[in-house]
């Protein structure tokens, strides 16, 4: 009955034993407090006990003393947030050059895509030892993206793209879940990650049917949508070019600066207006209702891939069939 | 038996003063207005309860067994409904509160008599359209109506609940207010607010944040509702809105209502203490300040429910500091609390052992909130069965204690009878061990990783044991529950009669007959001591010793 009771999460990243370690310290804390205040209360309920000829001494209270349990849990109480927050900082902050996965969620499933155009529902294979960094999204209401055994969690919102990352540790199956209460199948809306050795990765990437890498996917997209139209190399293009943007600083037209990020692009092509490029007009009309998630995703990984020097070239991105899209002028 | 308990034969009091339906449906004494809450707060505890116990049953096993899905997820989110806004939030106010504020500070009613009636009224309005939304359907978004979910995708009965908990607000600013003006405008000759009993201070506090924050929630369901009927682009992106900032203003208020549930029960242990250990309390000035403390520094801690959700990290680090900041003021109660008791001459009668059951939940309950500050373990345990356990510790285990105990030590009062000790002490016990029963494994469900508001976990068959004695254990608090109400009921007609000071007291109700008068004393007391003179009451016995 006993074999199956775990009483203690499996740890399989590398973020797990950090977590485990604050939890462990804290464990041990407030197991200390909890003794030292039942303690207290049941000695005193004894020692003091009313009986006959004994008399409560009154005592008004004392304010060194008060002054002493403040500060002190204050002390405890601040090295537990520089703790914790330090973790915080490295769950939040995805290594450079981490392998990137983008997630649909959607009621009730998980879409994964994988840079190399792999796609798989409701579960991830990823290799140990690389760092990965999922850029999510939701096709309706707020999912959350779980994997206990990594001590991940990040809710993942609809309009909008969140971020998580993890570099797995142990080879395994663990529990996807999702955390955030989701409609009628919110509890059917689980998967699993699968860690797998370099060696079986390469293995299960090469037996799976992928289609394009997801940039050239994007590439594609880019043409028959029109946007290579306006987006050129040279100088006559009505929108900037979008060569070597991603990550940089861009100088807004009312003057904001704003870090041209996977939100920023996803933005721009959704509610172009919003925030426009100096020197450029408002003029590119909302692809709203036209791409799906994932095919924004698609956009998203090829204009990402124009700040690295390998993937698609300008050349290749320029030679682009007839525009299906009627420019707004 | 003791001298003192000399039958008080029915004296003209509030109870038997009128009689008739009317006599009770308009009147505008603050007793009967409390005994009518009483009741009606005890039917919604009922109703509550009793879908708690389905869920409890649905996760005994990890399949969907018992109840379909959205029935499961329409169970939860009216369970919460009815906890948070229909017992909760009013349950020490409206009743003890309503009952023992005007009496506490030697007043013959609070300031505003029908403005009292009228939010009772207001609550039972609200509460007859929760009990319409339920039988007609429900709702199935969790009690906290996450955007666009609520706004764009379920096809329940949002509206009418959402106007159920908009109405009740009401209700809960009118007491707010009433006791705000009582307590400035009608203290007795001498009772300064250095004299003022710390029940209340706490009131006082409760008071502060019920009229700044509920209003808050009520535009918000306002604003939910604009974007469900209207289409109006608030919180759903696809209109152009931004669903966190729904989830901004939600826990704007419902953070602090956190508060509101427990401040009032703080005040209630720090009234039983004093009696059971014979002694003046520790520290007034900074217990009675702490309530304060926490009112204020309450408003400023609402996004930790949000440190996964999607916020910068700059904001999850301030809020994170401000509420480790708010456990102090918690910290200081129990440390005085405690402090109290040193040197006492301590009995053992059941309002002080659940005061001891109040402090033992209420420490682990604030010692796990510890854990849910520190962002690095919240990312991993929020949104699990960590959270549901540790505020389940706070505000059942919390506030709950409380409640039960205040309804023991002043059920003489309220209805001059005593309720049988044997009975009481042996639910306090029961309690105790069905609550530690229910919600302990939670804690250890919640570090496996066991997300909230999941009806079937046949793929985690590993979670099961801890659920299986989660059950057990609600069922051992049903019955914990289900007693004091069978042995009130009963001590109103078998019950010995009460004397005014039955556990030989300090503080101006106990002046006063039991039950009291309708204007509570016959002439306004004067105020010439200490809250809390232990010292110059002379010892006698009490009821439940020896």
């Amino acid at each position: 009955m006993f074999n199956n009771f775990p009483l203690w999460p499996e740890r399989a990243s590398t973020m797990a034993g950090n977590v485990d370690a604050l939890f462990i310290f804290l464990l041990v804390l407030s197991g200390l407090m909890c003794v030292l205040i039942y303690v207290l209360i049941l000695y005193f309920a004894a020692r003091y006990r009313k009986r006959p000829g004994h008399v409560a001494e009154q005592i008004e209270g004392s304010t060194p003393l008060e002054l002493t349990w403040s500060i002190i849990p204050m002390g405890i109480f601040l090295v537990i947030f520089f703790w914790g927050a330090v973790i915080f900082f490295q769950e939040r902050t995805p290594p450079r050059g981490a392998t990137e996965v983008y997630v649909v969620a959607k009621q009730w499933m998980w879409k994964l895509q994988h840079e190399d155009g792999q796609r798989e529902i409701n579960e991830l294979h990823v290799p140990v030892g690389r760092d990965i960094k999922m850029i999510m999204t939701s096709q309706d209401v707020i999912h959350s993206f779980y994997v206990p055994a990594f001590r991940i969690k990040q809710d993942v919102l609809p309009g909008r793209y969140t971020t998580a990352w993890f570099r797995a540790t142990q080879p395994g199956t663990y529990h996807l879940f999702c955390a955030e209460y989701c409609g009628t199948q919110h509890s059917g809306m689980i998967g699993q990650v699968v860690v797998m050795e370099p060696a079986q990765y390469e293995a299960w990437l090469g037996g799976t049917t992928s289609g394009a890498p997801l940039a050239v996917t994007g590439q594609r997209l880019f043409a028959e949508l029109g946007c290579s139209t306006c987006h050129r190399s040279d100088t006559q293009g009505r929108g900037p070019d979008l060569q070597g943007v991603f990550g940089k600083v861009v100088l807004l037209e009312d003057g904001r600066t704003v870090t041209a990020d996977e939100n920023y692009i996803r933005e721009s092509i959704l509610t172009p207006g919003a925030k426009v490029v100096s020197g450029y007009k408002p003029i590119m009309p909302t692809f709203q209702g036209m791409v799906s998630d994932e095919q924004l995703n698609a956009l998203v990984a090829y204009i990402k891939s124009l700040s690295q020097s390998q993937v698609p070239t300008k050349s290749a991105a320029a030679t682009s069939p007839q525009p299906q899209i009627q420019q707004v002028q | 038996m003791s001298t003192t308990a000399i039958a008080v034969a029915e004296h003209e009091n509030y109870l038997n003063k009128e009689y008739g339906i009317k006599s009770w449906l308009l009147t505008t004494d603050h007793k009967r207005i409390a005994l009518l809450y009483l009741m009606s707060i005890t039917f919604f505890f009922f109703i509550g309860g009793f879908f708690a116990l389905l869920i409890r049953l649905e996760l005994l096993t990890p399949a969907g067994d018992l109840v379909q899905a959205d029935t499961y997820n329409k169970l939860f989110t009216m369970h919460g409904m009815v906890m948070v806004f229909f017992f909760l939030i009013p349950v020490v106010p409206a009743t003890l509160g309503n009952f023992l504020v005007p009496m506490m500070i030697g007043a013959k009613d609070l300031a505003f008599p029908r403005i009292n009636l009228l939010s009772w009224y207001l609550y039972m309005i609200g509460g007859v359209l929760i009990m319409h939304c339920m039988l007609t359907g429900g709702v199935d978004t969790g009690w906290t109506f996450y955007t666009p979910y609520s706004t764009a995708f379920t096809n329940t009965k949002i509206i009418e609940a959402g106007l159920a908990a908009f109405v009740a607000g009401f209700s809960s600013i009118f007491t707010g207010l009433n006791f705000i003006v009582t307590v400035h405008r009608m203290r007795a000759p001498g009772m300064t607010w250095s004299r003022l009993p710390l029940f209340i201070w706490s009131q006082y506090a409760t008071s502060i944040i019920m009229i700044l924050g509920t209003p808050v929630i009520a535009i918000t369901i306002v604003l939910v509702a604009a974007e469900r009927l209207f289409h109006l682009g608030i919180f759903d992106p696809k209109l152009g809105g931004d669903p966190l900032l729904f989830q901004h203003l939600f826990w704007f208020y419902s953070h602090p209502a956190v508060y509101i549930m427990i401040l009032p029960s703080m005040g209630i242990i720090s009234e039983i203490i004093p009696c059971f250990s014979r002694k003046r309390i520790f520290g007034y000035k900074f217990v009675a300040l702490s309530s304060i403390g926490i009112a204020v520094l309450g408003f400023l801690v609402w996004a930790h429910h949000m440190f996964v959700a999607g916020m910068s990290v700059y904001a999850a680090l301030v809020f994170s500091f401000l509420s480790f900041l708010v456990a102090i003021p918690s910290a200081i109660k129990i440390f005085n609390w405690t402090a109290t008791m040193y040197k006492g001459s301590i009995s053992y009668q059941t309002p002080m052992l659940y005061a001891f059951g109040f402090l033992g939940l209420f420490t682990i309950g604030g010692l796990t909130g510890l854990f849910l500050a520190s962002l690095g373990i919240d990312v991993h345990v929020t949104d699990t069965y960590f959270v549901v356990a540790h505020f389940h510790y706070i505000m059942v285990g919390g506030v709950l204690m409380g409640y039960l105990g205040g309804m023991h030590f002043w059920w003489p009062k309220i209805s001059g009878r005593m309720y049988p000790e044997g009975w009481g002490r042996l639910a306090a016990l029961i309690v105790f061990i069905g609550f530690n029963l229910t919600f302990f494994p939670q804690f250890i469900l919640g570090y496996l990783g066991m997300p909230r508001r999941y009806w079937d976990y046949s793929h985690m068959p590993e979670f099961q044991i801890l659920n299986v004695l989660s059950t057990a254990g609600s069922t051992i608090l049903g019955v914990g529950y289900l007693l004091p109400m069978v042995y009130f009921l009963w001590s109103m007609r078998y019950g010995k009669l009460a004397p005014d000071n039955p556990w030989n007291a300090a503080g101006l109700e106990w002046k006063t007959s039991s039950p009291p008068t309708t204007y509570n004393f016959d002439e306004t007391p004067v105020v010439d001591f200490e809250a809390y003179d232990y010292e110059h009451i002379p010892d006698r016995e009490v009821p439940g010793e020896s």
